[in-house]
């Protein structure tokens, strides 16, 4: 049996949760079934109100929203956080290392090759710092949890982590759904995350920006699966939501048409990937950048959150190095544990994971989205033999998990509560300052019974997530 | 040699361009191979231009034009003493480290073609596998002009068997990598033997990365590893990255690039060179 949010394994009760417990005990027959309409309903119109943007966002708005809350007490989260300041702080660290002095790759902290071959590490950026020194403003940590204090770090959003929205607007909707348990219960706010991260965003701005900078919102446009969240955030930040088209760049600075002529741009948080940035310099036919955007962010004038190159953080090869990497840069033990994974690039490795590969979880080290992965105990015999020859092949490309078994949390079934799977994807901001974690994020549920995939494109929905005062 | 370089780029827009930005990687670096002497930038239009350096070590001008524009011409002019260094780049201004040189780009991805054309070399030891791979692509691919375009990749360059000289350094850098070894794009300017002083474009070539040797030049064009007679400009992972003009315009139409380029040896009056 999983870990149990709510149950823990199978004792009771866990604390969080005794108070959801009594209202569960306490509230009418179909109460849930009801509120979880009310929800559906809720979202359907927002979604309509806001298709005036489009029609792709619609669609996406209507994950399944599960209405029970995913609780984690005060001292758990004390943990968690103290666990991804840590793991933040030294991403940030390795790659002004990286692009830098490079001397975790002189220590043989990670192989040099695999960074400098990486497709995410960036040559352009190289000898450069971004303004402040910050390389990863916004990170998106995926954990998942095999017990009371089994929290493992999947994997670490590092580029453009999307999900935020959701971790908003699941609280709204809670709230408005269930007044009466939020007066019972000390949750943390999530609202204060758009002034966290305006003010880390106006923090990072170049010292020549002044006191008042000037921010925007740099979207690939309507087309893209997440522009509901562009517009979204740029909405609750107070700042121009713009495409590639509505900026340029002059004598090294960047600019914003207005209707009031041009104005210049201190800080562009960009949903675009690096590629596609600046044509210029990246992939040349790209229409979604900005001609020059290099030229200007390497004279210092303007900030791009996340720094550009922030990719080779985040990959799934060097991931396997990050307790080597927190320990080397922060001189502490790992306070969040990392998968054990094999390399499938070490022979030793790949003997090992070939051997069992029905008991493995097999990813791409470039994909995402819970593509290109084979679940082992899921698969079929013929695919994971297919899946054998792809390793035999091109070992390099490829890394191995043991499967663990994600804790489950109450989900609402056809009208009756269901352990689900469930994993959590908390929001680490970074600016000159410090690093901070918003109290909450995105819980991602896999509403089939026993399933362990919980991407949104593969059927997952999502939960609120209380983190407790005391 | 003493080699004297005059290079215009012009751009003419049917429509008036609003306003044009540009990178130009025109402007040779000195080193103990090339002395740089009185090289000028020099604009038709009102622009301005900034000086600075990439990540690659590359001298790079952004060019910004003041007034809407219909035509554009960026000369750049000098000399360059060079010195026969038998191929080698002098060791000291090295931004990367070779091992940056491995990765793939979009222009230099490997196929099946360049890995078994490549793995008839990989029994030599590197300075001769580079040597005979430099003379297999000069065997294998024939010098034409206006068969590629910039988009081509090695992969197809290799399989159509003609190209220019930037498709020749693309099939060796891919070839080289293939083999595990470092390999970049060089461009830049060649002094012919044939007397041929006004040229189309500009040149390029490859260098590798050997070991005990550092950085080496092959020209897989010519069939040589580069000499006095070469001038080089900027170095990339491929032609995009050492590309000696990249722009954009807003609200130019219809636009036309011409070329006017003269590479001569300043030590002889123009004219009497020999074939």
């Amino acid at each position: 049996m999983a870990f149990d949010e709510m149950s823990g394994d199978g004792g009771g009760v866990r604390e969080s949760y005794r108070g959801l417990a009594r209202w569960l005990a306490d509230a009418p027959e179909g109460l849930l079934q009801a509120r979880s309409r009310q929800a559906e309903l809720f979202f359907r119109r927002m979604g309509i109100t806001f298709a005036v943007y489009g029609d792709a966002e619609s669609s996406e708005r209507l994950i399944p929203f599960d209405v029970v809350p995913r609780i984690i007490g005060a001292a758990e989260w004390a943990g968690l956080e103290a666990g991804l300041v840590q793991r933040v702080r030294a991403i940030n660290l390795f790659l002004a290392d990286v692009y830098g002095a490079q001397e975790c790759l002189k220590a043989g902290i990670v192989p040099a090759e695999l960074i400098l071959t990486n497709p995410h590490y960036v040559p352009e950026m190289q000898g450069r710092r971004p303004p402040r020194g910050v390389w990863v403003h916004i990170a998106g940590v995926d954990l998942v949890r095999t017990g009371e204090d089994g929290f493992y770090v999947l994997e670490d959003n590092c580029r453009t982590p999307s999900g935020v929205s959701y971790m908003l607007e699941n609280r709204e909707m809670m709230m408005r759904l269930f007044p009466d348990l939020f007066a019972d219960y000390p949750v943390r706010p999530v609202e204060t995350y758009a002034d966290m991260l305006l003010s880390s965003l106006r923090a990072s701005a170049p010292e020549a920006a002044g006191a008042d900078p000037t921010i925007v919102v740099l979207t690939p446009g309507p087309f893209n699966s997440a522009y509901y969240e562009h517009s979204f955030l740029a909405d609750k930040l107070g700042v121009d939501l713009v495409e590639g088209r509505d900026l340029f760049v002059d004598d090294g600075k960047v600019f914003m048409r207005t209707t009031q002529g041009r104005q210049q741009v201190d800080v562009v948080y960009r949903r675009i990937d690096d590629d596609f940035l600046d044509p210029l310099t990246f992939r040349p036919y790209s229409t979604l950048g900005v001609p020059g955007l290099m030229t200007a962010y390497q004279a210092g004038t303007v900030t791009l959150a996340n720094a550009v190159g922030t990719g080779v953080a985040d990959d799934k090869a060097v991931y396997t190095y990050m307790p080597e990497i927190i320990r080397f840069f922060t001189g502490e033990e790992p306070i969040l544990k990392n998968v054990p994974t094999w390399r499938c690039r070490e022979p030793e490795a790949l003997k090992e994971v070939l051997s069992k590969l029905d008991q493995l979880v097999v990813k791409e080290v470039g994909g995402s989205g819970g593509y290109g992965m084979l679940v082992g105990p899921a698969a079929t015999r013929a695919e994971i033999e297919a899946f054998r020859k792809k390793l035999i092949n091109d070992p390099d490309d490829f890394i191995a998990q043991p499967t663990l078994d994600l804790s489950t949390a109450p989900t609402l079934d056809k009208g009756e509560l269901h352990g689900r799977h469930v994993d959590l994807r908390p929001f680490v901001l970074s600016d000159p300052n410090g690093v901070r974690v918003a109290p909450g994020g995105l819980t991602r549920v896999a509403l089939k019974p026993g399933s362990l995939v919980v991407n949104s494109s593969q059927g997952g929905g999502t939960k609120d997530t209380w983190v407790l005062d005391v | 040699m003493r080699i004297s370089i005059d290079h215009a780029t012009t751009y003419a827009y049917d429509r008036a361009a609003r306003f044009i930005i540009q990178t130009l990687r025109l402007t040779p670096r000195s080193s103990e191979a090339q002395q740089v002497r009185n090289w000028r930038v020099e604009t038709d239009v009102d622009a301005r231009l900034r000086k600075s350096e990439d990540a690659f070590g590359n001298i790079v001008h952004t060019l910004y034009t003041e007034q809407p524009t219909q035509s554009l011409t960026v000369r750049v002019s000098g000399e360059v003493v060079t010195t026969d260094t038998a191929g080698v780049v002098p060791a000291g201004q090295e931004t990367l480290s070779p091992l940056v040189f491995l990765r793939d780009t979009a222009l230099t991805r490997r196929d099946k073609l360049i890995s078994v054309f490549a793995s008839e070399f990989s029994a030599w030891p590197p300075l001769e596998r580079l040597h005979r791979l430099m003379a297999g692509i000069h065997g294998s691919v024939a010098f034409e002009v206006g068969v590629t375009t910039p988009t081509h990749t090695a992969a197809e360059v290799l399989a159509l068997g003609r190209g220019v000289c930037q498709d020749h350094a693309h099939v060796f850098i891919a070839c080289a990598r293939q083999m595990g070894m470092p390999a970049r794009y060089v461009s830049g300017h060649l002094l012919r033997r044939d007397g041929k002083d006004d040229q189309e474009a500009a040149h390029a070539w490859a260098e590798a990365w050997i070991p005990d040797l550092g950085w080496v030049g092959f020209d897989p064009a010519n069939g040589i590893c580069s000499t006095d007679r070469y001038v080089r400009v900027a170095t990339g992972l491929d032609y995009r990255g050492a590309a000696p003009v990249r722009g954009a315009s807003y609200g130019g139409g219809g636009e036309r690039l011409a070329v006017r380029l003269n590479v001569r040896d300043a030590d002889m009056q123009q004219g009497q060179q020999q074939a």
